[in-house]
């Protein structure tokens, strides 16, 4: 019986020679055959402990229980109750930090691939697009709710909200919605056309999304609540990138993460000259961090024509933040790790245009706060290296657009909005906050958590304001 | 979809365009920006704003054809529609009473210098206003510079209309002859800093309107980021109007350029397609 494979199964990928010559979705999904493979080494625990560790409380042993039946429109449906962005999730979620942590069969051998399940039903319901549906919105309660950003957090809340039968509009600042799984996360990791679907999704419980609204300048969260919104839910993410503060980081060729992903992702310079915004990709290529930003970073460099594709990091392997499956994907493609490095200042020719940094090596010292070891520059080990392009992955601030134009909303010290954690709840009535301006620089998953905690309080407040 | 209600040929390469977008004129202030796009295959430009009707919700643009982008939206007509406008950006000009002030438009930069000279009329100032172009041809909106101005002083490089040579020349004129409380200028790289070398050794104080490569607008990926008094700030959230005598000018000047080539292969992508005179496909 299958119960006895140790392994998960493989999933299949596009090889690594080809795949860099293409911006098509490295991993391929299980087929039917695979899936339900898969699928039958789930023990269908009475108390199952994967569901700990999904931030959306999707019932996995059921969905898992469905697809073993074959039965994959009840999957999808089960899944649905809880997680409005499927086809998301089951590819971008760090599993092996969350459900699959936890799943027991893991103790003895790997867990079930529950995010490689949770993709096969999401995509075999856009395959099957008649038996859709899978959602219910419940009685229009006539209830207004504003929810600006249209990213994880947001989409996840207006789903949930418009179930519950509260007429929601979401306000965007971009032209699409989507935010990091838009903007970000590349092509070959999500496909664009799976994120438009699931968005198209949530737009069919009757969630209006309003691009091109930058709230905090065409209008700000007291104007909702003083126009007939009876909540607003803030979901603007941590967009502001961080930089070095290091000399030469002007110069041209060195981006920032989200100007680099922004250009390659949303614009699609991959496709310059038929899509109009370019990029710019010199033979060396280096990015500056090493979480799962950097590695798509460094991913895209080589689809756009890098020779060399360099991570750098100061730290060392075991602290890298990024997931192991990224991680291994671009030693795959060929991208370069150099650890215990960092640039301490960028150089450009007489046009200001980037050709090198000097480096500094690092040791490692005692652990700090967060528990990593310290990097401690060593002495005289600087050098320089021809770079012509660098790409700053290291992290992002809270963006403060709404903040400042919110006053009484009370933040951190870092500029994040304090909210109590189990419902969102802001220091303004009837503003509610959730994902990355809450909690800083984080994962989709615990953004849509947040979005799913906030909608319920949310409701919770409306219906006692009556 | 953005509708354009009204277009006005202004010259063979400058294009006013009067675009339906309520949430941008609600809130529009003089010295603020849209990001547009024209079609889905697009990229976002900013182009500041010259004129609003809160009334009608209208916003209106001025553009000067020196791209692909400006030309496919300078082929656009009335009634036809861009996809994406977003604003208003970008902090707003500080309007206040001060006196004597000058504003300084060059070439496209005559339309967004307009609302902060009619603000600043308004707010109770003697305006002194100075336009210039390389040439008659790229002169527009004489008239209604005029009417918002006290004195309005008009010249072209090569002499072709109004006093012959540039604004500077006016401006140092100015200043030696009154007293002058700020300065605003808009316009070219080249011109601005031109303005800021005229008025910093009369420590007249001048500010610039930055016009860096943008992407988003918002803030969040740092593109448009320029060096002022040493300190980077994004032009986008943090302008675009700066101190010019704090501006580095020669960064600015070098970050705009970064793309030159990108730009000529597009252009050239365009002749080939429009069956023109390009020979990228020859030896």
């Amino acid at each position: 019986m299958s119960r006895k494979v140790k392994t998960k199964h493989e999933m299949p990928v596009q090889d690594s020679k080809e795949r860099i010559t293409n911006f098509d979705e490295v991993a391929l999904g299980y087929n039917e055959e695979k899936a339900l493979a898969e699928a039958n080494r789930c023990l269908e625990c009475k108390v199952p402990n994967c569901m700990k560790g999904c931030p959306v409380e999707i019932n996995i042993p059921k969905f898992i229980g469905a697809i073993k039946q074959k039965d994959y429109k009840e999957a999808i449906r089960e899944i649905k109750t809880k997680n409005s962005l499927p086809a998301v999730c089951g590819r971008v979620c760090p599993q092996e930090a969350q459900c699959e942590k936890y799943c027991v069969i893991g103790k003895k051998g790997d867990p079930v691939g529950i995010g490689r399940l949770e993709r096969f039903v999401a995509d075999w319901e856009f395959a099957n697009e008649n038996s859709s549906s899978s959602m219910e919105v419940g009685e229009p309660t006539g209830k207004k709710v504003a929810i600006v950003g249209s990213g994880p957090a947001g989409l996840t809340a207006a789903g949930d909200l418009a179930k519950m039968g509260h007429s929601v509009t979401i306000f965007e600042a971009l032209h699409v919605p989507g935010g990091v799984l838009m903007y970000g996360i590349p092509e070959f990791r999500l496909p664009k056309d799976i994120v438009q679907k699931e968005i198209d999704k949530i737009k069919e419980l009757g969630v209006d999304i309003k691009v091109n609204y930058v709230v905090g300048k065409a209008g700000s969260v007291k104007d909702f609540l003083e126009n007939g919104y009876d909540a607003v839910f803030v979901g603007t993410g941590a967009g502001l990138p961080y930089f070095m503060n290091i000399p030469g980081e002007n110069l041209n060729g060195v981006y920032s993460a989200n100007e680099f992903l922004t250009r390659t992702n949303l614009m699609k310079a991959y496709q310059f000259p038929d899509y109009l915004t370019p990029v710019k990709v010199g033979k060396r290529f280096a990015v500056i961090g090493a979480g799962n930003v950097a590695m798509d970073a460094a991913r895209c460099a080589l689809r756009l024509g890098a020779e060399e594709s360099y991570i750098v990091y100061r730290r060392s392997e075991e602290e890298i933040p990024a997931r192991a499956e990224e991680i291994e994907h671009a030693r795959e493609e060929g991208v370069k790790f150099l650890l215990l490095t960092s640039p301490v200042e960028f150089h450009g020719d007489e046009n200001y245009n980037l050709n090198s940094m000097t480096c500094i090596e690092y040791e490692l010292g005692e652990p700090d706060d967060s528990g990593r070891r310290r990097p401690i520059p060593i002495e005289g080990s600087e050098y320089k290296m021809d770079v012509e392009n660098v790409v700053l992955a290291l992290g992002q601030g809270p963006n403060p657009l709404v903040p400042s134009t919110t006053p009484g909303l009370d933040l951190t010290k870092k500029g994040n909005i304090l909210t109590n954690d189990e419902t969102g709840v802001t220091s303004i009535q009837g503003v509610f906050a959730g994902g990355d301006i809450v909690t800083g620089a984080a994962t989709v998953i615990e953004a849509m958590g947040a979005g799913k905690k906030a909608a319920r309080a949310i409701d919770e407040y409306i219906k006692s304001t009556n | 979809m953005y509708k354009i209600v009204r277009k006005e040929v202004l010259s063979p390469v400058i294009k006013l365009f009067e675009i339906e977008a309520s949430h941008v004129s609600e809130n529009a202030k003089p010295g603020q920006f849209v990001v547009l796009r024209t079609d889905e295959k697009g990229e976002r430009i900013p182009l500041t704003i010259a004129d609003f009707n809160r009334e009608d919700g209208t916003v209106t643009i001025i553009i000067q054809e020196v791209g692909r982008s400006t030309k496919e939206l300078g082929k656009l007509e009335e009634g036809d529609y861009v996809v994406d406008f977003v604003g208003p950006l970008g902090k707003a000009t500080e309007i206040e009473k001060l006196g004597r002030v000058v504003c300084v438009g060059g070439g496209v930069g005559i339309a967004p210098v307009f609302p902060i000279a009619r603000a600043l009329k308004e707010a109770g100032n003697e305006v002194i206003s100075v336009i210039g172009a390389r040439t008659k041809e790229l002169l527009f909106w004489e008239e209604k510079m005029a009417d918002v101005s006290d004195q309005l002083y008009v010249c072209t490089d090569d002499g072709s209309y109004g006093h012959k040579g540039f604004v500077t020349d006016v401006i140092k004129q100015v200043a030696e002859d009154v007293e002058v409380e700020h300065v605003w200028a808009i316009g070219p790289m080249p011109m601005m800093k031109a303005v800021a070398a005229t008025t910093k050794p009369l420590e007249l104080k001048t500010t610039v309107s930055l016009n860096p490569i943008m992407l988003d607008g918002t803030g969040m990926c740092g593109a448009c980021r320029v060096s002022v008094g040493g300190e980077t700030k994004f032009a986008c959230v943090d302008g675009p109007e700066f101190d010019a005598h704090e501006v580095d000018f020669e960064l600015a000047a070098r970050r705009l350029a970064y793309y030159q080539d990108d730009e000529h292969r597009v252009e050239a992508a365009t002749n080939h397609s429009d069956g023109g005179a390009c020979k990228c496909h020859e030896k």
